[in-house]
Formats: structure tokens, sequence, C-alpha cells
């Protein structure tokens, strides 16, 4: 008798637990049935030897290699570019310009709205709609410095024994560009968030320690930040492969010369081949689901991952 | 010799004016004061880790006012250790070492005799996760020690352990400023730790440094 009321709470208890993640989980379990649910249809929609077909097509090979190619060479420069972006603007938060300017009010100000708008700017690509991502990087190649940099593409494509590559637009770089041109954003922002929750503190301990502000990042910084750069790599190689808008615009359609997986996909649905579409994004669920598998596997191993 | 001459340190709101300080070598100082006085600031100051308005600070003749913390030669142990989390401890302690590309074989000696003074020599290949606060705070201290610095600020050593490892820290303190001898300025509360372990004793009150008897 003694323990019912004990007991009687710890019964309420279980079944509000059972309630809190039960509800907590249920949204999150109906997307989850809305994904599994298309990629079954998908597959019920096509057959394995529709796949196999498929896969016997060249030009569909072509595309797949390409769309491998280009988007992690995407994936490469967007990283490249996020990591010293990101440091930067997760670490010049008000406290920090203060530790490195000192108390000057007018420099303060300055460096704090230089930040925000830097920040801002580098939202743009995110918000954009794709095509218009497209129609700015085609206009932008019709200018002077655009004529500029496709002709010096050129000549570096055909010192190092790619004549067939003439210049940029309409070009295979022309895809890596435009996918570039959104997943940097993407990998930025996830940089930038990876850097604000570091702790800083072991940064300055180490500049104390004799260690210059290069090595401090190299050794302190970024070991912690690996994880957040497997993220940003894959978030900014699945954002590629799913790029589609500015590369139509800025790259084109072209067969077997800049037809990547997901303008197949176009391509297939727009001469009203709906079964091929469906089969081409099949091939690209696969190929995603197979690479971010892969990177997260073998990334992960790295430094700071070992012991997570 | 270490001495702060009219220092003034601005941090937001928070700023400090006209702070003086001098410490003769080889002393053990212990600066108190009240919660959010400024201490840990004055300490990062001299660390070179925030920037000084006016006035001087200097280590024996040099003014290291304007140098950057990698040129001063003051080693730094703060609060909470605040350990490298992705650095195996041997690797914590020699990085000083490295950065001043000194030789394998030296740096190696120098860990063993850090090790062994500190007693950490069972730690060193293990990682910072899972180290207890007594065993961190040693790691901390001879990361710091390394290089040997003319001056090692501590900023409260023994806030966060039980009375058993303050206790051994404390007896670990004086037998590194013993054998290392290093100046050094121990930031506390605890009037305790000030007659265990200082040789001078300073009180930050209403932002003026003033040394008060043991």
């Amino acid at each position: 008798m003694a323990n019912e009321p004990g007991e009687m709470r710890s019964s309420v208890g279980r079944r509000t637990g059972w309630l809190f993640w039960t509800s907590m989980s249920g949204l999150g379990g109906l997307y989850l049935a809305l994904i599994i649910l298309l990629v079954v249809v998908d597959f019920q929609y096509a057959s394995l030897s529709d796949i196999r077909t498929s896969l016997a097509d060249e030009r569909v090979i072509f595309s797949i290699c390409l769309s491998l190619v280009t988007c992690t060479l995407a994936a490469i420069f967007s990283v490249w570019v996020a990591v010293p972006t990101g440091y930067v603007l997760a670490r010049l938060g008000r406290d920090a310009i203060e530790r490195h300017l000192g108390q000057k009010p007018g420099l303060n100000r300055l460096a704090r709205f230089t930040r925000q708008s830097v920040d801002t700017i580098l939202d743009i690509p995110i918000v954009l709609p794709p095509l218009v991502v497209g129609i700015s990087l085609l206009v932008l190649f019709q200018t002077g410095v655009g004529r500029s940099l496709d002709q010096a593409t050129q000549s570096f494509f055909s010192w190092i024994g790619f004549p067939g590559i003439r210049g940029i637009t309409y070009e295979i770089p022309a895809i890596v560009l435009a996918q570039f041109t959104v997943a940097a954003a993407f990998a930025i922002r996830t940089m930038r968030n990876t850097f604000e929750q570091i702790d800083d503190r072991p940064e300055l301990v180490a500049l104390t320690l004799g260690a210059r502000r290069f090595r401090v990042f190299h050794r302190i910084a970024l070991p912690q930040a690996w994880p957040g750069v497997v993220a940003a790599f894959t978030l900014a190689w699945a954002r590629s492969l799913g790029e589609f808008g500015p590369i139509l615009i800025f790259a084109g359609t072209a067969r077997m010369k800049t037809e990547v997986l997901s303008t197949t996909v176009y391509l297939n649905f727009q001469f009203g081949n709906l079964r091929g579409a469906v089969v081409a994004s099949l091939i690209l669920i696969s190929v995603a689901v197979m690479v971010l598998i892969a990177t997260r596997l073998l990334l992960l191993g790295g430094p700071a991952g070992r012991r997570r | 010799m270490i001495r702060i001459d009219n220092v003034a340190i601005q941090q937001g709101d928070f700023r400090m004016e006209e702070l003086n300080l001098t410490l003769p070598d080889q002393c053990y100082a212990i600066l108190m004061g009240p919660t959010g006085c400024g201490k840990t600031t004055l300490v990062e100051a001299i660390c070179g880790l925030r920037p000084v308005s006016r006035g001087s600070i200097h280590l024996g003749q040099t003014d290291i006012t304007r140098h950057a913390p990698f040129d001063r030669n003051v080693g730094y142990v703060p609060q909470d250790s605040v350990l490298f989390p992705t650095m195996r401890i041997d690797q914590q302690i020699e990085f000083a070492l490295v950065v001043r590309k000194m030789p394998r074989n030296d740096r190696r000696k120098r860990v063993a005799e850090l090790a062994e003074l500190l007693g950490i020599g069972n730690i060193l290949e293990r990682f910072p996760q899972g180290l207890s606060g007594g065993e961190r705070q040693r790691v901390a201290l001879a990361r710091a020690l390394a290089f040997r610095p003319r001056l090692l600020c501590l900023d409260e050593p023994l806030a966060a352990l039980d009375a058993n490892t303050k206790s051994q820290i404390t007896a670990l303190l004086k037998r590194v400023h013993r054998q290392e001898k290093v100046n050094v300025l121990h930031i506390t509360h605890s009037p305790t730790e000030a007659v265990e372990l200082g040789t001078l004793v300073f009180q930050m009150v209403d932002q003026q440094i003033i040394q008060t008897a043991l």
C-alpha cells in the first residue's frame, strides 16, 4: 500500500514518456514514409529490365560519369571556399572584433556592418530561383570579364591537352560553375554553423603557446570541424547532383557533351518518355545514396571522426 | 620582473583604468578579487589575448604591450583547462615545442620530464575526453610549462576540483614553481590558496590592484 502513489506516478510517467516520444517522432515518421513511398512507386513504375537496358546505353553511362565528375569537382571547390569563409564569419563576432581591433567604435561598427552584409550576400544563391542563377551566369559570360574568362579557360584546357573544351559557356566547366555557385552557399552556411559551435578558447590558448594563426587554424580549429567539413561536402555534392535549372540555361543539354543525370531525366520527360525519365531518376537516386554513404564512411574515419 | 604600468583595458561596456602591478623575479603572486572585477580580463591582456588601450606591460626589459600572443613567452592555464580535443596528451604538451621547431628527441625528453613532474606519465597516449578534472589541470599545466615561459598565468586552476585533488594540485604547483623557476600569477577567490601558495598577494578592489599581507 505504501508504494501505491509511487507506482502510480511511475506508471503515469511511462505513459507520458511514450506519448511524448510518439508525438515527437510522428511527423518525422510521416515524412520518412513519404520519401520511401516516392522511391517505391518509382521502382514499381519501371522494371529491372528497363534499368538494365538504360545502363547499357552509352548516353546514360556518359551522363552518370559526367554527373559524378562535375558534382565531385563542385563539392571540392565548395568546401575549399566554405572552410575559410565559414571560419571568418563564425569567428568575427562582436567579442572577436574587439579582441582583434581593440575598442575603436567606428572600426568595430564598420567590421560588424561588413560581416552582416557579406553574410546576406552569401545567402543570395540559396534564395534565388535556380533559373535566375543560370540566366545571371549566362549574362555574366556575355560581358568583357566573362569573355576573357572564357578565353583563358579555353587556353588552359588546350594547354593541358583538352582542346575539345572551348571555354566555359555551354561546355563542361559551365556545369561545374553552375553547380558550384549554388552548392558553395550551402557549404558556407554549414561550415559557419560548425565553427560557431566550436569553442574558440583552445585556439586562444594555442596562440599563447607560440603558434601563428595559420597553424592554430590547421592544427586546432580544422580537426574539430572535420565532421562539419564532411557534412558540407556531402551537402554540396547532393545539391550539385540535383542541380538542374542553372545547368539547363548556362551549360545546355547537348547529348554526350553537357548532359548530366538531372538533364537526362528532363530530356526523357520532355520527349514523352516517362518510363525513361523514371529509370533515369532511379539511377540518380541510387548513385546519390551510394556516393553519400561511401563519402560518410570514408571521411568520417578522419581526425575527429574516429573519436565520435 | 613583470611590470604593468597604468594599463587601461576596455571589453564591451566594461572598462578598467590605471592598473599597476609589479612582480619581482621568482615570485608566486596571487591576485584576488570579487567575481566580475576584471581579473581574467587582466590576465588575458598580459597573455596578449585582449588589446590594451593605454599603458604598458614589461616582461624583464622587454615591452610586450603590442606583441602578439605567440611572441610574449607567457604561459596560460585557463579556468577549465581548455585542452585541445583532437590531440593526444603528449601531442598537447609538445605542441609549443613543435611550433618552436625543437628537435624530436629534445621534445620527447621535455615531455617525459614534465610528465614525471606532474604525474601524468600513464595518460600520455590518451585523448582529453574522459580525463578527470585533476588530470586535465595537470595536462594544462604541462602544456603551458613546456616552452619554459617567463611568466605562467593561472586562472583559478583549483576552482572546480574536489578537496583531495585540490590539495594534490596545490602541492604540485609548489613543486612546479620551485623546480621550473617560473614566475607565477595565480588568480583565485580562495584565501586558503593565497596563504598556501603565494609569496605575494594582491587584491583587485575598485579597479585598483593593492598588495596585501599574507
